[in-house]
């Protein structure tokens, strides 16, 4: 049967099991929109900008596992979601991004909002496609979903100029992919397997490195069992939180530049690190010549170029992350668990030493406390987005995860305006439970506009706005080093957000104690709209611990202790 | 390890299909590695093609060049030559007035000779390996070469 590309694009979707798709159309997509129109099967959110599109799919991705799909227009349609595809390529989120082209002939002329899409998102996508026949779209349409959510998962971008979704052809979905050059290794390597498991039964301080990849691997309760079966202390990275629950007695807790004081010293002490699905980012490895220095490497991972990108494995095992555990765990009778006993000992006294806290103040509530506070009143019943920025360390270290998925956040390239939009995109993947945003008074400005989206499609996004009049993250830069020059930081002049969240349809709150915070979450989750809960802070409080940029892990900046001011 | 930055042969085996030969520049440009020289053409009956990158870094820059391009989806093999044959054409265009006998004697001891003779200006070509294509440009300079054209170097693994 001859259908047009547009419809082929709506068949693909169907075909995938897609259930709702993020964007914002335009002239060179209405084709395809045309179709969105007609059909019933899925859900089409309509976002405020682009970028926000971008960033809802890969909520909505992390949180349900499934590839996250959005649909943009041309030229500028298409330049504002770079940064998401950007976001998504950094954390390995599987996505496919749709954009509509200026027609053929007019491809090359400079026409009315024609830009070389495929040439900028090549550098910052898994893969991208300008499709220039309908006879390719059905392939290229199921090849992208296959590249985006296989191996190292990432977004794939398809670039179709508008003529190509009117034209009409043959769609065959039930074709055989035939990636001659693209054939991801999934299965660990069984020698290296073996070596690493006899590696770990002769040291003396083994310690797992856990990384975001065992979530994209959906590898968390094999992790879990491996963890408990050898008694091996772990830390997490901030893209991990939650794979191991945060009661769990090995769990040290996360690593890196604002890591917990035992978890980098534990990283510092141990002599074999068992990194899964890691990737030795700066921000977790500090001074890389000074990174778990006495230490032999394990490292799993999907990706071979992660394997001795920056620190050399002794035992590399490129695989999905899943069999290779699963693998592990068949020969785990070999580890002798009591072995470590002293070795947990130690990082007991660490921790003991530096646990990670923070100090109260009479005056004005801590941000430490609130994203405590959120964790005690609603724990595993939310899931948490974040923005970019000193609340997103401070969720990363102070709140209770409980399980993968959990939690959410822009972890690679750090982008500001990430949190709403992808905390649209979880509630819309996991509706039962609350989609909690954490904030800053910087980050929720880039982008705002996402309230009338959450409010015309009844999304209950909780946007919890840790108000601390600055741009906290690069102020506390600027205090520790540059000589307290706060240049450009101050965030004095603000809008009302309580007005602001109003002004859309939502409910604003404006708390600043203990008390009023807890009425106005409670009555945002029982009211079950968009809200904006701000929230004043202490403004000069720092996240601690820290490493500086560039210095090694044990040499850490610490919280003073109370009263050594 | 050493972080000497040496020369490194690789060659690229690629699916014969539009913007595959950017998805090799941007990925070496991106990442801050150099391109000394690039060679592309078609391999005969076949949907590929083949790429010969002369690059320079140290091993590890090199490990992660070949990493990276076999992560790219068009790319099929990646040889990262030890033990190759390596040549490279060069052509040079002279003054007619120059004496041609011993250009040509020149150009043979390169495995060359004059192509092309013309009204004021003769075109030498010569093909052998990528040092020896330099002493060959060194020593052709007392003939006054008016340009000079070099094809990059390909491979093939012995």
């Amino acid at each position: 049967m001859q259908i047009s590309g547009a419809q082929m694009v709506i068949e693909a979707f169907i075909a995938e099991g897609v259930d709702t798709v993020f964007g914002y159309p335009g002239g060179a997509i209405m084709n395809v929109y045309d179709e969105i129109y007609k059909q019933d099967k899925f859900e089409h959110i309509l976002n405020r900008h682009e970028q926000a599109s971008v960033h809802a799919a890969e909520g909505y991705s992390k949180a349900s596992g499934k590839v996250g799909v959005a649909m943009i227009t041309s030229g500028p349609g298409f330049t504002n979601a770079v940064t998401g595809l950007a976001d998504a390529y950094m954390d390995s989120i599987p996505l496919v991004v749709i954009s509509g082209q200026v027609p053929m002939f007019l491809i090359g002329t400079d026409a009315f909002q024609e830009i070389d899409a495929v040439g900028i998102s090549r550098s910052c996508t898994k893969h991208n496609y300008l499709v220039t026949d309908v006879k390719d779209l059905p392939r290229i349409l199921k090849e992208a979903f296959y590249i985006a959510r296989t191996g190292r998962p990432g977004p794939v971008h398809i670039d179709i100029p508008k003529d190509i979704t009117a034209q009409m052809g043959e769609f065959d979905y039930d074709i055989e992919l035939d990636l001659e050059t693209y054939k991801p290794h999934t299965k660990g390597n069984p020698r290296q397997i073996k070596k690493a498991i006899e590696a770990i039964a002769n040291a003396k301080r083994p310690l797992f490195y856990l990384g975001g990849g065992i979530i994209n691997a959906n590898a968390a309760y094999e992790v879990r069992e491996f963890v408990q079966k050898t008694g091996i202390p772990a830390v997490e990275t901030f893209m991990a939180r939650g794979v191991l629950s945060h009661d769990d007695e090995l769990l040290i807790g996360m690593l890196g530049m604002h890591g917990s004081y035992a978890s980098n010293m534990a990283m510092s002490e141990t002599d074999l690190v068992i990194g899964l699905g890691v990737r030795f980012d700066d921000r977790v490895t500090g001074k890389l010549s000074e990174f778990a220095k006495n230490a032999d490497v394990i490292h799993v991972d999907i990706d071979p170029a992660s394997i001795s990108k920056l620190v050399n494995a002794d035992y590399p095992i490129v695989g999905d992350v899943k069999n290779v555990v699963a693998d592990m765990l068949e020969q785990v009778g070999k580890i002798d668990k009591d072995k470590y006993e002293s070795w947990r000992e130690t990082i007991i006294n660490f921790n003991e030493l530096h646990p990670l806290t923070f100090h109260e103040d009479s005056e004005r509530l801590k941000p430490q406390w609130v994203v405590k506070r959120v964790g005690e009143l609603l724990g595993d019943d939310a899931n948490i987005s974040t923005d970019v920025g000193q609340h997103q360390m401070w969720a990363g270290q102070f709140y209770p995860f409980t399980r993968p998925r959990q939690f959410v956040s822009s972890s690679g390239l750090g982008t500001m305006g990430f949190g709403f939009p992808a905390a649209i995109g979880v509630k819309a993947a996991s509706p039962e439970k609350t989609s909690i945003n954490f904030t800053g008074d910087g980050s929720i400005l880039m982008n705002v506009q996402e309230l009338m989206t959450a409010v015309e499609k009844k999304i209950p996004v909780i946007n919890i706005i840790l108000n601390n009049n600055f741009l906290g993250m690069v102020r506390q830069w600027q205090t520790l080093f540059y000589d307290k020059r706060h240049s450009e930081t101050d965030l004095s002049v603000q809008p009302d957000f309580v007005k602001l969240a109003e002004a859309f349809g939502g409910i604003g709150y404006r708390v600043k104690t203990k008390e009023e915070f807890d009425a106005a979450l409670k009555d945002a989750v029982e009211k079950n709209v968009v809200a904006f809960i701000e929230v004043i802070v202490h403004r000069m409080e720092n996240v601690m611990p820290m490493v500086p940029s560039g210095g090694s892990l044990f040499n850490m900046m610490l919280l003073e202790k109370k009263g050594d001011k | 390890m050493t972080e000497e930055n040496q020369r490194r042969v690789v060659s690229v085996i690629v699916v014969n299909e539009a913007s595959v030969l950017s998805r090799i520049t941007d990925l070496f440009s991106g990442r801050g590695y150099n391109i000394t020289s690039l060679t592309v053409a078609p391999i005969p009956e076949s949907k590929y093609s083949r790429l010969t990158i002369v690059t320079a870094g140290s091993v590890r820059v090199i490990e992660q060049i070949t990493k990276q391009l076999h992560k790219l989806i068009p790319v099929l093999r990646v040889y990262e030559h030890e033990d190759m044959v390596e040549k490279e054409m060069a052509m040079i265009k002279l003054p007619i007035s120059e004496n041609l006998s011993d250009i040509n004697t020149l150009c043979e001891a390169y495995n060359g000779k004059i192509v092309n003779a013309g009204e004021n200006t003769i075109i030498a070509m010569v093909a052998d390996e990528p040092k020896r294509i330099d002493n060959f440009l060194k020593a052709i300079k007392r003939y006054n070469p008016k340009e000079i054209v070099r094809s990059g170097a390909v491979a093939l693994e012995r």
